[in-house]
């Protein structure tokens, strides 16, 4: 479990986080959602245990995450950035086997056998007829493919995705998405990812985080969350919310400034 | 490692005293301590130009390449920018002020035969400080801002070298072929004051080797994979410092090792850190013997400064890294 106890937090001086807490289970996936600066990268960076708060303290497992030893750290929680990884000339498969690093001694060397994670890892990301390709050779949504590879060597049980769809087509983040998914499932992990697409969100998270002016504006299933008064609220912008048609999820529907006066509309029809 | 043995026994072979090559051997075996009872027959002059002057000569160049590629090869990985090297960052110039310094006002031994290589790290760590400090805006260091500030620095200092030399008389011409890099009138006890630095720099680089594989991908990455990178980065960058104000110290300032020699390992295996820093030893030592024997030989018996032949290798291939950079960012 991991908890965040009244954060505050400044970037280059400005105020960012007041006073935020939030909590998060073991073996779900939630969402942190807000308008942009409100702070969401902020608080998965303090989350991931790299930064420090100014006040506040995160803590997992019960203990403050930036008492674990580096190393340690890292074979529990995982973290996936928004950037990818940069085009090096490593191969697809050594960038991957980095993955382990958590798990080597100073020497650089495992205690167990390494290869059938980083070969089983491969195969779920369908990366194994590119193994041996570099990575400068490879496209964004492969590169991505690879990081997520290099996620799943890591053998984590906590991780952290930062907007991991931003620089993906459609078809990339739903597959993305459904990976993460199906892999939280089969080994009960916790993740937590910063997601800019509301009904992405919506359609992947158990629960939703709402940030809003430092603090948590709302938290819970996304059926309690979204409502149209939060997207106002929130994001000052008028939407619909129905439900998906075969998930039951609740969707965002964006429309124009011209059409404001048509949410009282639909209402009074819908009460006909 | 072959490449190496093999330039050693050449390097040694070759000389402005003419010696024989038959000689030299001839002399060298006798050294050996099972040899040394068969009947001599040569002059002992003959025997201290190649014990005393050449061997040590030979191995120097050997260990000063080594640091100095090693340096390179550390400067690089850390600040994840391929241009550096102890040169272009301005602490090669940094030592030598430290160093000259010292030589100017004859404190050689105010700390016994450390205090030219210790005055020198101090100085050089202070330049890598200040160049640092001049490129940094918001935080981030850009890859070319880094190497003007290295530049003008080095640049600044160099003057001050001058001016330094200037001032002095008697001492010119040691200060003056040490600013331009050069290994003549060195002795064995140089050998065992840059050995040490050798021997403690490359297995503390070696052991950071998977490190810095992993700072390729971006600090961020690497620290989430569990690497504490703010004490990686000043163990590398000490480590490196140290290296060069140790081969600074005994050579003066011999440009562009550190940056050729890694660059090419790199293109031979590719880009993995524990392959690339013990290769770059030995390219380094390969090359600064080459750069030396040829310093020595070409002109015989007038010297050329070690630093004119490696930069006149070395700038082309700056010049050659920069393009390609450009012409990588450009399509």
């Amino acid at each position: 479990m991991i908890e965040a106890k009244a954060i505050v937090q400044e970037v280059q001086g400005r105020p960012v986080l007041g006073g935020l807490s939030c909590s998060f289970q073991k073996g779900r996936m939630y969402g942190i959602i807000g308008p942009n600066g409100v702070g969401k990268s902020t608080l998965l960076q303090l989350l991931s245990g790299i930064d420090r708060p100014k006040h506040g303290e995160v803590l997992l497992d019960g203990r403050i995450i930036l008492s674990y030893p580096r190393k340690q750290l890292a074979r529990i929680m995982a973290v996936l950035q928004q950037s990818g990884l940069p085009p090096v000339g490593f191969s697809v498969r050594e960038v991957v086997s980095m993955g382990r690093y958590p798990y080597q001694n100073w020497l650089g060397s495992e205690e167990k056998d390494s290869d059938a994670v980083i070969d089983a890892a491969l195969k779920a990301m369908g990366l194994k007829e590119l193994e041996h390709r570099k990575m400068d050779h490879l496209s964004g949504g492969e590169r991505q493919r690879v990081a997520l590879a290099k996620l799943m060597a890591q053998e984590p049980s906590v991780i952290l995705l930062d907007e991991p769809t931003t620089y993906l087509d459609i078809g990339f983040q739903v597959q993305l998405l459904d990976t993460v998914r199906a892999w939280q499932r089969e080994r009960d992990l916790t993740v937590i990812a910063v997601l800019h697409d509301l009904n992405l969100a919506s359609l992947y998270c158990d629960e939703l985080v709402v940030l809003h002016r430092g603090t948590v504006a709302a938290a819970g299933e996304p059926h309690i969350v979204l409502t149209t008064a939060l997207i106002e609220q929130v994001y000052e912008t008028a939407a619909s919310v129905i439900s998906h048609p075969l998930t039951g999820s609740p969707q965002i529907m964006l429309q124009p400034y011209s059409y404001k006066g048509m949410n009282q509309v639909m209402k009074v029809k819908e009460r006909q | 490692m072959l490449l190496l043995a093999v330039s050693i026994i050449v390097s040694l072979s070759i000389g402005s005293a003419g010696i024989s090559v038959r000689d030299v051997w001839g002399i060298l075996l006798h050294q050996l301590p099972w040899l040394a009872d068969k009947p001599v027959a040569y002059t002992s002059g003959e025997v201290a130009i190649v014990t005393q002057v050449r061997l040590s000569r030979v191995l120097l160049a050997v260990l000063v390449g080594a640091c100095l590629a090693l340096a390179g090869t550390g400067f690089q990985g850390v600040l994840r920018n391929p241009l550096a090297d102890p040169y272009t960052l301005g602490v090669a110039s940094g030592s030598s002020v430290g160093a000259a310094f010292i030589i100017l006002f004859g404190l050689q031994t105010a700390l016994g035969m450390w205090t030219i290589p210790l005055v020198a790290f101090s100085t050089g760590t202070i330049t890598l400080l200040g160049v640092f400090w001049l490129s940094r805006s918001k935080g981030i260091m850009q890859i070319e801002t880094l190497i003007l500030s290295g530049v003008i620095i080095q640049s600044f200092l160099g003057a001050f070298v001058s001016f330094m030399v200037s001032l002095s008389q008697g001492v010119v011409n040691q200060i003056l072929f040490w600013l331009m890099g050069s290994l003549a009138m060195r002795s064995w006890d140089n050998v065992y004051m840059l050995l040490p630095f050798l021997a403690i720099g490359l297995p503390v680089l070696l052991v950071y080797g998977q490190s810095l594989n992993l700072f390729v991908l971006g600090e961020r990455h690497a620290a989430h994979l569990g690497i504490r990178v703010e004490r990686t980065k000043l163990i590398v960058l000490i480590s490196s410092t140290l290296l060069t104000a140790a081969a600074v110290s005994v050579s003066g300032v011999i440009g562009f090792v550190g940056l050729v020699i890694p660059h090419l390992i790199r293109l031979l295996v590719g880009p993995d850190y524990r392959l690339i820093i013990p290769l770059s030893a030995i390219g380094g030592g390969v090359f600064v013997l080459w750069a030396d024997t040829l310093a020595r030989t070409a002109l015989s018996p007038k010297e050329i400064p070690l630093g004119v032949v490696t930069a006149l290798i070395g700038a082309p291939f700056f010049a050659y890294l920069l393009h390609r950079r450009k012409l990588k960012e450009g399509g």
